[in-house]
């Protein structure tokens, strides 16, 4: 059974159409990234899989039941979503902010020594630990991120849905995020992310998803999805191909004469 | 690993016990002192001796109206922190909103509209102040909200707004009110709790207690809040059910106290925040904590209210606004500075 299968995705509001004849599958260990220009309804298709939002077309199951028959805590127990929102509107701790994510699991029981190890676990994975003690709004944004990650994490999911894990984070947390998503994939969950990285996307996802205007332009491995022509068509930019050390693509965008840049 | 968090629960922790202590403390204090002093240790011998007026002085006023000041303190204060999670606004007070004022004209119409209703009315108030502070706490929801974000700005626009039709309502009301109507209102208006006898203790005690119960469950979901709509459904809140309660249940909350005691300003606003300084922000032990502290800082505001100026009485709710407009003050600086920054 997969863990989430999407079909015929279409999703309208105010006359305007923000996503439009998406189809995918995920399979528990996946990673997928969802790649495209802003505006493309990467966020708007992660809305929809997160359930915040209802399709106008298509459908949606998760765990092999239609997603619109879950309940709010149930689907809470099942997938976990990061969002870009940073804004926090009491002076909780980062610690406080992270063990939010076991409240699902405390709906049903009393608090125990489980939710905090799971929590301090989780607060190490996003390399957060040392920030436990701090209040949350005094973080720099990269620390914020890092912090709504760990609980994400705590939540305990299957499936996790990421907006943008890797914003604002320095290159080296970028990549460390990204190759937790790739351990816990491996360990069984299944990983949606939006990133805008290209080849932060090549190196660490299993497949990738190309939207552009609302509809799906590719879906495959980065190798299949990463062609320079395509990324022409989608970005309006045109992008040169070289190998990465790691045998997947990597690709660069073609400064043209018309843009100005340094001389050498 | 976990010292930090071992931490910051058992500051949680020590602040509620603290306030645990507080306020019999200041029950007993605020008991014993007034026009006839009895020494607040003395009390429970008096009333083991049922020495004659001493004793008759503690059961039949005394008693009553720090027992009232109590409740209606812990009501402001408990509505007062869910309003400002639910509204994800520190500045958020029920007075402030236009809750309040509300709930006082849903009871002066009743006051007013419904005469002789006798011995009925102390029951029925609470009713009619629950109607009128629901309808005030979903207006300035509607009028405040975009799209689930409450803007600082327009909240305050609209509880003056709302402040300002109540009372041209109530003044409305007042010009066409009796001589003993007006007595009634002019009581409302000030807010005390001069009038407190046994029985509007009960009249509030299945409002008060169903406030008491549901607000306290919610605050497991006003965390999730805390980090915005969205994310509080991604951690499994139901919204609109959660919301529709947290609105309905700090009206009944409001409604009761303003129905037995007129509007007792700030107690809404200063509690909770008194408690995050103290302790922190977790709902699951500021809403207990906010609760204790709106009642000592109620029944002490009485204290002052009717020693100060003894024989004669300061209305409490000009005491309380003596202390919370400062306050407020000082947050709405530190606000500024904020987003300032």
């Amino acid at each position: 059974m997969s863990l989430l299968v999407a079909e015929g995705l279409g999703y309208q509001v105010g006359g305007r159409t923000l996503v439009q004849g998406v189809s995918l599958t995920l399979e528990a260990g996946e990673v997928l990234a969802l790649l495209g220009p802003n505006g493309a309804g990467k966020t708007t298709l992660l809305r929809l899989l997160a359930g915040e939002e209802r399709p106008s077309a298509g459908r949606i199951e998760l765990l092999g039941r239609a997603l619109e028959g879950y309940g709010a805590l149930e689907l809470a127990l099942t997938r976990s979503v990061l969002t870009q929102q940073r804004e926090l509107s009491f002076p909780f701790t980062a610690y406080e902010v992270a063990f939010l994510g076991r409240m699902p699991h405390l709906q049903q029981r009393p608090e125990g020594p489980v939710d905090h190890a799971r929590t301090e676990r989780a607060l190490g994975e996003a390399q957060a630990l040392s920030l436990a003690a701090r209040l949350y709004p005094t973080l720099s944004g990269g620390e914020q991120g890092r912090v709504d990650l760990a609980r994400v994490l705590a939540q305990e999911p299957r499936l996790l849905l990421l907006d943008e894990p890797t914003n604002h984070l320095d290159p080296k947390h970028q990549v460390e995020v990204l190759a937790l998503c790739r351990r816990l994939a491996e360990g069984g969950w299944g990983v949606v992310m939006v990133l805008h990285e290209l080849n932060l996307a090549s190196l660490f996802a299993d497949r990738i998803l190309l939207l552009h205007q609302g509809r799906m332009v590719a879906l495959g491995r980065p190798a299949e999805v990463l062609c320079p022509k395509r990324l022409e068509a989608v970005y309006g930019l045109p992008f040169a191909l070289a190998p990465h050390p790691s045998g997947r693509p990597w690709v660069m965008p073609l400064v043209q004469s018309s843009y100005p840049v340094p001389s050498l | 690993m976990s010292s930090f968090n071992l931490y910051r629960s058992s500051r949680y922790r020590r602040a509620l016990f603290a306030l645990s202590l507080a306020l019999p403390a200041s029950l007993l204090l605020a008991a014993g002192v007034g026009a006839y002093l009895i020494p607040p240790l003395e009390i429970p011998r008096v009333l083991w001796e049922k020495a004659d007026q001493a004793y008759a002085v503690l059961v039949s006023i005394r008693f009553p109206r720090v027992l009232l000041a109590a409740l209606v303190g812990a009501m402001l204060a408990l509505a007062g922190a869910v309003l400002q999670g639910l509204f994800r606004n520190p500045l958020a007070d029920p007075g402030l909103i236009g809750v309040t004022s509300g709930a006082g004209l849903g009871a002066a119409i009743f006051i007013v509209l419904v005469p002789g209703a006798g011995p009925l009315q102390v029951f029925a108030l609470p009713v009619m102040a629950f109607v009128g502070g629901l309808l005030a706490t979903f207006g300035v929801w509607r009028l405040a909200s975009n799209g689930g974000r409450v803007q600082v700005l327009t909240l305050l626009l609209a509880g003056i707004a709302l402040n300002a039709a109540a009372g041209a309502l109530i003044g409305l009301l007042i010009s066409r009110a009796s001589d003993e109507q007006l007595r009634s209102l002019t009581f409302w208006t000030l807010g005390g709790f001069g009038g407190a006898t046994w029985i509007t203790l009960l009249a509030m005690v299945p409002t008060g207690l169903l406030a008491f119960w549901g607000l306290l469950r919610l605050a497991q979901p006003l965390n999730a809040l805390v980090l915005g709509e969205r994310e509080a459904f991604h951690l499994g809140v139901h919204l609109e059910p959660f919301k529709r309660q947290a609105v309905a249940l700090s009206a009944l909350a409001v409604g009761t106290a303003v129905a037995a005691a007129g509007g007792v300003g700030f107690i809404g606003l200063v509690a909770p925040h008194l408690f995050r300084l103290l302790a922190g922000p977790d709902h699951r032990y500021l809403l207990a904590g906010a609760a204790l502290l709106g009642a000592s800082l109620s029944v002490l505001a009485d204290l002052v209210a009717r020693t100060v100026v003894a024989p004669a009485e300061l209305p409490v709710g000009v005491v309380t606004s003596l202390l919370g407009a400062p306050f407020f003050i000082w947050l709405l600086l530190r606000y500024k500075r904020e987003v300032a920054r």
